[in-house]
């Protein structure tokens, strides 16, 4: 499976996780404020308690779930993933969380759905960030269904197996290992099945720079800067940049997915 | 005396080569900081945007000293030339931060200079200032004539402009921060413009 697969290029490059610190430190949360240090000052002030998923559109149980009988229908396991942002950083993070794919058969997909669209919370009482459109809240998200079940495509709800802290998205949220990290959308209320490509918050505020699928590939240029290399976080001021890997290193895994796509195009 | 009289005699006190001895530490202090941890986990980016910034800020100092003692009588004449210098001096700092510790691949230098706009941009306000700075001395007043120094002088407004413009086109997402320099920047310019001047005077 591609579990087994993962793993086993997991061991063979031996990825070593960033600290707890880097990782609940550094992040890009814009709902919080655009510095990276924004997210983890002022993300305890969003509420996750009590927390529910709305799932709706073309599934044969729609509803809002809330977070505890998720959690207690879901196998949880770890999972060691690189993360590849579009601004060139990287860090390799122990996620533990669930595939996608079970909470999907959860509320049963329909025949006829191909997308899968996503939302962040939008409370701007609690998000000092939502005062000016950065971008257009809510931030949301999507996916093609077969990405979506992908084995490789997991829901996040901890780190370092405690929970999930807020500044990474809690209590849920998206990761998809191959594409740059603004595909996996934190701290997700509503999924949506759908036979349409759903708007995502990036492509929405510019399509030339950011593509609906956004994988990893170091040879598509974003128009204002290069691809090809990433800065590791954590490795302090004379950390020498690494090549990126195609699909950041999922290759064997996700290529097939877009066999005989133009990847400059559908970037 | 009125408040900014109080000022004015306080300025006289501050020498100004203490000026360039405390403004001339911050990028050590921040090199210092990159080191330990103090910009984060992810310090070259920091670092950079830090030095950056800093110089966008001298830039705006610089070019509000003219209007500052026009239209408030503040008087920071004597600061002009230090301000001027250290901006210089904190923008290649920035630049060597860019091309030694950020960019690294040597061959990416080039493409990056031509087809990244925001690098051309910043690279181009970074030459227009190189002739200021070269000839920021009483020496090169004199071999120019005050006439000739100040016309050429006048290049701070493009590349202050240029500065501006290279932080608005690396932002991501819709940001004020940038829109606020510009906007300050053309302000500070417009007020150069001899008939707004007599209007507002």
């Amino acid at each position: 499976t591609g579990l087994a697969i993962a793993g086993r290029q997991a061991q063979a490059e031996t990825l070593e996780p960033n600290s707890w610190d880097e990782i609940t430190s550094y992040n890009n949360f814009y709902e919080f404020g655009t510095d990276k240090d924004d997210p983890k000052k002022h993300a305890h002030q969003m509420t996750i308690t009590p927390w529910s998923v709305r799932i709706d559109g073309m599934v044969d149980r729609p509803g809002d779930y809330p977070i505890e009988q998720i959690m207690a229908a879901m196998t949880i396991e770890d999972r060691i993933y690189r993360l590849r942002c579009v601004e060139r950083w990287s860090m390799v993070v122990p996620w533990s969380g669930f595939e996608l794919a079970d909470l999907l058969a959860m509320a049963g997909v329909q025949a006829g759905a191909q997308y899968v669209a996503f939302e962040t919370l939008l409370r701007p009482s609690e998000m000092p960030g939502t005062r000016y459109n950065v971008i257009e809240w809510p931030y949301v998200e999507g996916l093609r269904l077969d990405e979506a079940m992908h084995p490789l495509t997991i829901m996040a709800t901890g780190l370092y197996g405690k929970p999930l802290p807020k500044q990474n998205g809690a209590p849920l949220r998206l990761v998809v290992p191959w594409k740059y990290g603004y595909k996996s959308i934190k701290s997700v209320v509503r999924i949506t099945l759908t036979d349409r490509q759903p708007p995502t918050a990036w492509n929405k505020y510019s399509a030339t720079e950011y593509g609906f699928y956004s994988n990893v590939n170091p040879n598509v240029d974003h128009p204002r800067w290069s691809q090809k290399y990433e800065q590791r976080v954590g490795g302090g001021l004379f950390a020498r940049k690494v090549e990126t890997l195609m699909f950041n290193g999922y290759e064997a895994e996700v290529a097939e997915l877009y066999e005989g796509m133009d990847l400059v195009k559908n970037h | 005396m009125t408040a900014v009289a109080q000022i004015n005699a306080l300025l006289r006190r501050i020498p100004v080569g203490a000026v360039y001895m405390i403004c001339g530490m911050l990028p050590v202090w921040y090199l210092y900081l990159g080191l330990t941890g103090g910009l984060g986990p992810e310090p070259i980016k920091a670092l950079e945007h830090e030095l950056g910034e800093l110089a966008l800020n001298f830039l705006v100092a610089g070019l509000a000293v003219t209007p500052l003692r026009r239209f408030a009588g503040l008087n920071l004449l004597r600061f002009r030339r230090a301000i001027g210098l250290l901006c210089f001096y904190f923008l290649c700092c920035h630049l060597l931060v860019w091309l030694l510790l950020d960019l690294q691949i040597l061959s990416e230098i080039w493409t990056d200079i031509v087809k990244r706009p925001y690098i051309t941009v910043g690279m181009a306000a970074f030459l227009l200032l190189l002739p200021l700075a070269a000839t920021s001395n009483d020496q090169s007043v004199r071999k120019l004539g005050p006439l000739r120094w100040r016309r050429l002088h006048r290049l701070v407004y493009p590349a202050a402009l240029l500065g501006g413009l290279h932080y608005l086109l690396l932002a991501k997402g819709f940001r004020i921060e940038p829109l606020v320099y510009l906007g300050l920047i053309g302000v500070l310019i417009a007020l150069r413009v001899p008939s707004l001047r007599s209007r507002m005077a």
